[in-house]
Parts: C-alpha cells; sequence; structure tokens
C-alpha cells in the first residue's frame, strides 16, 4: 500500500497581475498597439515547494498572510492550477476554505445539505446515509424543511459544520484557519473535532498562523515566507522558526508604531522601556515607565497590562490595586515606575499597555495601548494562555 | 451527476420564488411572444406561410427559438454567476453549463406540451416521419450546448461577450425563418439564411412535426444531402468550444 497522501513536487504559481484590467473589447485593442509595453507583471506566489505528506498524517502549513499558504492551499485543493510542478493525491481531497460554500439563503436547510454535499463530491447516497447524523449533530432537526434565510446565523453555521465535519470521513480533509473563527463555544467545538480527527488517524492539512493549535495538532509543517518553503519538519521546529522570525524583525524595528494613546494629557508618558525585548525561560519582564504631569494632579493611579496577540489582556495591575497613594504630583514633575513580572508567558508577541488615570479611576489622563512590544520564545512551550513552570514528578509503581 | 441534479433542482426552485404564477411564467412567455406575433402576422398582414396550420407553425417556432437563446442566453453569465463556489471548490466546470441546459431543455418540453394541446385542438397530420424529429433537435441542442459552453468561457474574461451575444441572437431572431415565410426572400438569400444550423433544424422540425409544405434546406437546395453543411458547422462549434472550454477552465477560479 502506498501511504503518501499528497505529494508536491516543485510548485511553482505565478499570477499575472494586470496593470489595468483587459476586460473589455476597448482595452483590448489598446494593448494590441502597445504591444511593446507589457500590461501585466507576474506575482510569484510559490516558488519551487516540495514536500510529501502521509497517510494519517496531520500537516500544518503556516506562514504569515500573503506568504502564499492560501495559494497552495488552493492549489492541493485543485481549485489553482500549479503554473510549474506537479502534485500527486492519493484519495479524495475535501477542502474546507470556508463554511457553507453554495448556501442559499432561499432554499430549505435540506435542500442546502444536499446542495452542498454534492459541490463537495459527495453522492446522493453518501448524503443520505449521513444525513441523520448530520441533523442531529447540528441540532437542527425541527429546522430542515424550513428556508436558510430564516435560521439565525448560529444555526447556518452549525448546519455548515455539521455537513463538513461528518461528510468528510476517509477522506484527505484541508482546512483553513478561517474556519476556526467565530464564538468561544464554537472554536472549541472545532478544536474537539481536530481533536478527534487526530484520533482517528485522518490524513488533516491544516493552514494556520496560530502556532500554539499547530503545536497542539500536526505532526509536522512546512513554513513558508515570501513565497518559498523556509523549513519543514516536525511542527514544534517548525513553529519555533516561525517565532523566531517574528523576533528577529523584532529587532530591526525596535519602535513600533502600531500604538495608539488618547486620554486628556494631564499626565503624558514620556517613554516606556522594556529590559530585554526577547524573553527566553527564566528571565522577569522589567518594564520601566517615566511619566510626566502637564498640570497639577492628585493621587493619580498609574497601571500597565499585558495583551497577547490575540488581543486578550492576560495581566496587569496598577498603582490602586497595590494601594499605593502617591499624593499631588506637581506640574512638570515626573515619576518613574517600575514593573517586574515573572516569566510565566508561552511563546509568542506580546504588548505593553500603560495607563495614568485620574484619581476616580474613570477619567483618562493617558491610555497607551501597544506601548512596547515583547517576544517570548521557551524552551519548554505550551499551547495554552500561560506557560507559568509546572513541576511534573512521575512515579512508576513498583519500579 | 448528483451535483448536475442538485444545480438544477436549486437553479429552478430559484428562479421562480417570490413570484405568484411562478413557474407558469416560463410557458407564458412564449405564449405571448405568440399571440403577439400571430395577431401581426397572421391576423393584420395576413401572412401566408404557405402551410395549413399557420398557429402551430408560428407557435412551434417561438418555442424552439426561446429554447435557443434561454441555453445560450442563460449560459453566457453561468460561470460567473458560480465564481463565488469556483473560488472555494473544485468540481467540474462544465457541470453549471449543464445545468443551464437542462433547464433550458425542462422549459423547452413544457412549452412542447402547450404546443400540443394547441396542436389538438386545431387538428395535425402526423407521420411516422415525425420520429426522426428528436435526431434533428439533438443537433439543434448540441449546437446551443456548445455555443453555451463558448460563451460562459468567453464571459470569464471577455465581459463584452454578453452584449456582443444579445446583438448576434437580434440578428438572429431576424435572420431565422420564426415569424416570416422564408420564401419572401429573393432564392439566394434564402440559400445564405438557410445554411445555419438553427434555420436548417428550426424548419425540418416544423416539417416533420407540423407540416410537410414546410420549406426545409433541402426544397432550397434541390438537394436533401446539402444538410451536411449545418450538421458539420454545428460539430465544428461544438468540439472547438468544447476543447475551448476544457482548456479556459483550468483558470477559471483565478480569473473570476
Amino acid at each position: 500500500m502506498n501511504d503518501t497522501a499528497i505529494k508536491v513536487t516543485g510548485v511553482h504559481k505565478n499570477f499575472k497581475l494586470p496593470h489595468q484590467k483587459a476586460g473589455s473589447i476597448k482595452s483590448m485593442f489598446t494593448n494590441v498597439f502597445s504591444l511593446g509595453n507589457h500590461t501585466y507583471e507576474t506575482q510569484h506566489a510559490l516558488r519551487d515547494i516540495s514536500f510529501e505528506i502521509k497517510q494519517g498524517e496531520f500537516f500544518g502549513i503556516v506562514g504569515r498572510n500573503g506568504s502564499g499558504k492560501s495559494t497552495l492551499l488552493k492549489i492541493l485543493a485543485g481549485i489553482y492550477q500549479p503554473t510549474k510542478g506537479d502534485v500527486q493525491v492519493n484519495g479524495r481531497v475535501v477542502p474546507f476554505i470556508e463554511l457553507g460554500v453554495g448556501f442559499n439563503g432561499e432554499l430549505t436547510g435540506r435542500e442546502n445539505l444536499f446542495l452542498n454535499g454534492a459541490l463537495l463530491g459527495f453522492s446522493q447516497k453518501e448524503v443520505e446515509a449521513r444525513y441523520d447524523d448530520i441533523v442531529a449533530f447540528a441540532e437542527l432537526e425541527r429546522f430542515m424543511d424550513q428556508k436558510l434565510k430564516n435560521y439565525s446565523s448560529g444555526m447556518q453555521v452549525r448546519l455548515a459544520f455539521s455537513v463538513a465535519t461528518r461528510l468528510a470521513e476517509s477522506d484527505i480533509l484541508l482546512i483553513d484557519e478561517v474556519l476556526a473563527v467565530g464564538d468561544a463555544n464554537f472554536q472549541r467545538k472545532c478544536f474537539n473535532y481536530f481533536r478527534d480527527l487526530k484520533k482517528q488517524k485522518k490524513t488533516v492539512i491544516f493552514v494556520s498562523h496560530d502556532m500554539n493549535a499547530v503545536r497542539e495538532y500536526c505532526d509536522r509543517a512546512i513554513l513558508i515566507e515570501q513565497s518559498k518553503m523556509i523549513t519543514q519538519g516536525v511542527s514544534e521546529k517548525v513553529a519555533s522558526a516561525y517565532t523566531r522570525m517574528f523576533t528577529e524583525e523584532l529587532h530591526a524595528s525596535d519602535s513600533d508604531s502600531s500604538d495608539t494613546k488618547w486620554g486628556d494629557k494631564a499626565i503624558t508618558y514620556q517613554k516606556v522601556k522594556i529590559a530585554e525585548t526577547v524573553l527566553s525561560d527564566q528571565k522577569h519582564l522589567e518594564v520601566q515607565a517615566v511619566a510626566r504631569a502637564n498640570q497639577d494632579i492628585e493621587d493619580p493611579i498609574f497601571g500597565f497590562s499585558v495583551t497577547n496577540s490575540a488581543g486578550t489582556t492576560i495581566l496587569g495591575t496598577n498603582t490602586k490595586i497595590k494601594r499605593q497613594k502617591l499624593g499631588t504630583i506637581k506640574k512638570g514633575q515626573t515619576v518613574t515606575l517600575d514593573w517586574k513580572i515573572p516569566n510565566l508567558f508561552t511563546d509568542g508577541t506580546y504588548y505593553v499597555n500603560v495607563a495614568a488615570v485620574h484619581a476616580d479611576g474613570v477619567e483618562v489622563c493617558e491610555w497607551w495601548d501597544g506601548a512596547k512590544t515583547f517576544k517570548v520564545v521557551n524552551e519548554e512551550s505550551t499551547p495554552y494562555v500561560v506557560g507559568p513552570r509546572i513541576q511534573v514528578k512521575v512515579e512508576k509503581e513498583g519500579s | 451527476m448528483i451535483l448536475l441534479k442538485q444545480l438544477v433542482k436549486s437553479d429552478f426552485k430559484l428562479r421562480y420564488q417570490n413570484s405568484f404564477l411562478g413557474y407558469l411564467w416560463s410557458l407564458l412567455k412564449p405564449l405571448f411572444l405568440f399571440a403577439i406575433m400571430y395577431v401581426i402576422f397572421v391576423k393584420i398582414l395576413s401572412v401566408d406561410f404557405g402551410v395549413r396550420n399557420s398557429g402551430a407553425y408560428l407557435l412551434f417556432g417561438l418555442v424552439v427559438w426561446s429554447f435557443f437563446t434561454e441555453l445560450t442566453g442563460g449560459s453566457v453569465g453561468a460561470i460567473v454567476g458560480k465564481g463565488d463556489l469556483l473560488r472555494k471548490l473544485n468540481f467540474p466546470k462544465y457541470v453549471i453549463v449543464l445545468a443551464t441546459s437542462c433547464s433550458a431543455l425542462i422549459n423547452f418540453f413544457l412549452n412542447l406540451i402547450v404546443v400540443a394541446i394547441f396542436v389538438a385542438f386545431t387538428g395535425i397530420d402526423l407521420s411516422w416521419s415525425a420520429l426522426l424529429a428528436p435526431l434533428v433537435f439533438f443537433e439543434l441542442f448540441v449546437l446551443s450546448l456548445g455555443l453555451g459552453f463558448f460563451l460562459s468561457a468567453t464571459y470569464v474574461k471577455l465581459r463584452d461577450i454578453g452584449y456582443i451575444w444579445d446583438v448576434v441572437m437580434q440578428a438572429l431572431f431576424y435572420g431565422t425563418p420564426i415569424f416570416f415565410p422564408i420564401t419572401l426572400a429573393p432564392l439566394w438569400v434564402q440559400k445564405m439564411l438557410m445554411i445555419s444550423p438553427l434555420a436548417q433544424t428550426m424548419q425540418d422540425m416544423r416539417y416533420l412535426l407540423i407540416s410537410d409544405k414546410t420549406t426545409t434546406i433541402g426544397t432550397v437546395y434541390g438537394n436533401e444531402w446539402i444538410r451536411i453543411v449545418p450538421v458539420s458547422i454545428t460539430i465544428a462549434v461544438a468540439v472547438i468550444a468544447g476543447l475551448y472550454f476544457r482548456k479556459q477552465s483550468r483558470f477559471f477560479a483565478e480569473e473570476i
């Protein structure tokens, strides 16, 4: 038996980007008369990509937006043709680039289910055999004969997800990260489903830039950057390479300007400094901020917080919580704040936000989101929100 | 196959939703056109088609014509209309054009029932040769399907084809002896017009089904074997369009 699921050999993909779209006769004529000028430029979306995926492997494709990973996924799905190179597929590829492709609000749930199944390449029999299961999983038994437009958006997503997941058994699945958007509940369902797939030893190709997910689910992965394959190997190694790529860039451009400030400027932050912008094991995050009062102000509160790349604020504190009364600060006076936080972060990018607030705790003097950015690259990494050092002791009975 | 079935089914449901008479409209459209033409050409201008049953003759011609326009006109935007799907899923693209042709086929056969009822009231003499009619219709179907493949694939790159085809259809409407007896034109014009597979199949079907007094390509040329020419045109159109579509369809997803 051949244990290769997908073999990609030397795939290139170019897109021709016309400078002006030659979509009408008129522009075609004008182009005929200006043959010398190139009317399009070639964009190399992928260059010389080769890799092999084995049956039963959970395979990750990671890369930044615009790196070419979605183009690669579409080539694997057969939606795009490679300009050069060859893709061999053993088995049926079921792509989930978007949920509920082809769903139509004017058709009933049942009709949409069969249409969607047919579009994914399943026969009437296959869909019928799984119909009850799909409907039960989506918890929509009573609604299948209603038009889809009368469904709530939650119901639509449930149906789409149910069709996608229940139908696609025994095939090669291509999953784009867009699948994992939605509310927390839905995300959990998605990730549970991934775990099931992994248990069942399904061949899954997963495109993502969420390194935690890649580390947790993928066996192996490739990293694509600027249309080229940078690394391939075990997911741990690839995920670290991806994180390192960002870290290096962070060093190159230390003054991150993607920050926002607001407030009445009664106090302004002069400078925020991080002792080490790349944290690795055992170190502390040390933040120093200097703020200056622009007017006399009584009992202001100074605070800071840390937000992870997903936008969740994971920790923070302020002088009020710490019961540190500062008294009156005179105009022109500066205050220096030092924060020291143990490194309990998991790998990734984090943002430091600082704030100064009036004594009432409501009126903002200055709030500075993303004042600084730092990176965490640990030796041990977990896919969870925080990663404090956990001591593990295992004892085998009788040895 | 199941995809074709599902696409035709949903196409059908979607087309007539929110309309009170729903499906009846696809029958009423050629009937109204027929009523207008009948009053103008047969009653007011007293055009003589040279056949006994000019009502059925005219109605049948319009039904055939509306099949042709529905299939080709519907194909133009068919691929682009499904662009959203094409960008996200990989399935055989020709199914989209086939689905359009199936919808046109279904309408055509329902329209035929109306023609049959009409004919039943006015009386007609069918002979065994009527059994050849499906063969002639098949020629028309192949021609329309070929054009459909060509139009839908071209429209992806060149939207002008939509307007161009509208104009061509106008010309074909007057260039095909649908609502006028072709014998009104000088013989050399008749010869030119009848070379068109559309005119040839329409007249042949009328000859086989409505009246054996119908002027066909054979009568115009005085030689029945001349049919080789329109049949060859049909085959050429279908083969070239089919190959063109197959070549282009690989790139639909990125070009739409």
